[in-house]
């Protein structure tokens, strides 16, 4: 065997290293970009577009898919807060949400509130339907709720209002900010946007956000906010939480959650 | 308009390698070709960030937890060391350092692939998603203009449809790629069937595949092309489909890089930069 032939441990080494380097580079610059203006400034508008492409494929009745009960899952997976800690809402809990009302308030005629009963005594609507959440994995439950759109008919949302806000009982691993998330009024308007109270034929567990949380279906697991205590109608979320629109929102997350 | 591809045989004067230099590849191929190859390696790795969110596959609509395909996680020996587990079709790898559990080893981080193979590095899904879906936004169009590119053109059928001699000849053609040896002469003017059958492969199966089975992911898509669902059999299975066409895509790359390096670089380079590609002699030996 000629010496030549022999692999050179030495530049193999520089080869290996430059290689890395490259990389390490390359990923440098694409974790400081992810920071610059024009990069998000570019991140937004591939977000527009997408949020304007999805509206254009999609009519505002189309409906999620629905499934038969054989396809329920054994247990829904509880994600992000599964037992809000504050008094308040222990308060709630301990007493069965008796106590617990749901004020609708903001950009509306008739502000008022809803006690639970006063929910299921409303039009609902019985669904089992795939949620998806946003790190990828899905889960089959069957939800029952009040029919969203029927409960905003009756508060009558002004010319202005363009935005239902949903204000939250949980602080989103213990810190400061509570969730809260919002929907335009044509996802809150469509026919299986609900505010659940029962899950799998039962009432909603803790640790799917008790007594009533919100099913978007076309939209990411992360706009279904548990725990809702209040429902506001605004014409713009910039003055609320950090001005996003959502508390994932707030954390880089895109309001348009239909990818 | 005459596309400046439409006559690909017209021969270039300047011959510097000896062979004939034809012109190989259009503006339009070129320019699709190299955004292709940033796009690819930008969602690829944006790609593995978000996976790493959930390091986990699975065939049907939903995610039946424990019952998975395949699945990245970190176990805790007993001696406390974290070591990366790979779970596929029952068989289960140690991983560490690469799958499972990465990073540099005062300081070992449990995450589905390496930091060295997302963007951003660090964990950031939501970064992740805006880098994965931008150049989603350049990637998907540009197939979508490149495949009627192709058909308009001709070029589908003249540059990629294999002819039946050529299907007849495969074994032949096999066995001279296994021996790295390459077409020389009027024989490199077209695409073997082993290159066509290839780009046909990844041009109207691979690529189109990933894009739809990404947007069978989407809550908003399946609401308004439902049929999405049946055609890959739940939203798992699209997403499981969307890995694997990422998988094929990998190992794409891997061989077109490898079978560019040997069958004359420079060449090879320059017909994908200028457009310009000289027919390597009939005799000229094969540069050792």
């Amino acid at each position: 065997m000629n010496d030549s032939t022999k692999p050179d441990p030495g530049r193999r080494r520089f080869l290996a290293r430059a290689a890395t380097a490259g990389g390490a580079l390359f990923l440098a610059g694409c974790d400081r970009l992810s920071r610059s203006d024009g990069m998000v400034s570019l991140f937004d508008s591939a977000s527009a577009l997408t949020q304007t492409a999805q509206r254009a494929l999609t009519s505002r009745h189309d409906l999620a898919r629905e499934y038969p009960a054989s396809e329920i899952a054994a247990t829904f997976r509880a994600n992000g807060t599964t037992n809000p800690q504050n008094s308040d809402y222990q308060a709630l809990a301990a007493n069965g949400f008796r106590d617990w009302r749901l004020s609708v308030e903001g950009l509306v005629e008739l502000p008022r509130s809803f006690s639970l009963d006063e929910l299921k005594r409303m039009s609902s609507r019985t669904q089992i339907t795939r949620h998806d959440c946003v790190e990828g994995w899905s889960c089959i439950g069957q939800w029952k709720g009040a029919v969203l759109g029927d409960l905003l008919a009756q508060v009558r949302p002004t010319a202005k209002a363009r935005y239902v806000v949903f204000h939250c009982a949980d602080n989103t691993y213990g810190g400061p900010d509570k969730y809260y998330e919002s929907l335009d009024l044509i996802e809150a308007m469509h026919p299986q946007t609900l505010l659940a109270y029962e899950l799998n034929g039962a009432d909603l567990p803790i640790a799917n956000g008790a007594p009533i949380r919100l099913r978007a279906e076309r939209q990411l697991g992360y706009k279904m906010a548990k725990y809702v205590m209040r429902l506001e109608l605004v014409e713009s979320f910039e003055d609320i939480g950090r001005g996003n629109g959502g508390y994932w929102e707030d954390r880089g997350y895109n309001w348009w959650a239909g990818i | 308009m005459r596309s400046p591809g439409a006559n690909p045989d017209t021969a270039v004067d300047g011959a510097k390698q000896g062979g004939k230099v034809i012109k190989r590849h259009s503006l339009f191929t070129r320019v699709w070709h190299w955004v292709n190859a940033i796009c690819l390696v930008v969602l690829l790795m944006s790609g593995l960030q978000i996976f790493n969110a959930h390091p986990a596959l699975y065939w049907g609509n939903d995610s039946s937890f424990g019952d998975s395909a395949l699945s990245i996680f970190a176990v805790q020996g007993d001696d406390g060391e974290l070591r990366g587990i790979t779970e596929i079709g029952g068989l289960r790898f140690d991983t560490t350092g690469v799958l499972g559990v990465s990073g540099p080893a005062a300081d070992l981080e449990r995450r589905g692939f390496p930091a060295w193979a997302t963007i951003p590095g660090p964990r950031w899904l939501a970064m992740g998603r805006q880098w994965h879906f931008l150049f989603g936004w350049i990637f998907a169009p540009m197939l979508v203009a490149y495949l009627l590119y192709l058909i308009l053109s001709g070029q589908l059928w003249r540059r990629l449809i294999p002819r039946l001699h050529e299907w007849r000849g495969i074994g032949r053609t096999i066995r001279e790629h296994m021996l790295l040896r390459f077409p020389r002469g009027e024989e490199a003017r077209h695409y073997n069937i082993l290159q066509k059958l290839t780009y046909l492969l990844v041009l109207l199966a691979i690529a189109p595949l990933i894009v739809l089975t990404g947007l069978t992911m989407s809550p908003t898509v399946d609401a308004a092309w439902p049929w999405l669902l049946d055609l890959f059999g739940g939203r798992q299975s699209a997403r499981t489909i969307h890995f694997i066409c990422a998988t094929a895509f990998v190992a794409f790359f891997v061989i077109h890089v490898a079978l560019v390096l040997v069958s004359g670089v420079f060449n090879n380079l320059r017909s994908m930069i200028t457009g310009h590609y000289a027919l390597p002699d009939e005799e000229t030996s094969r540069h050792e």
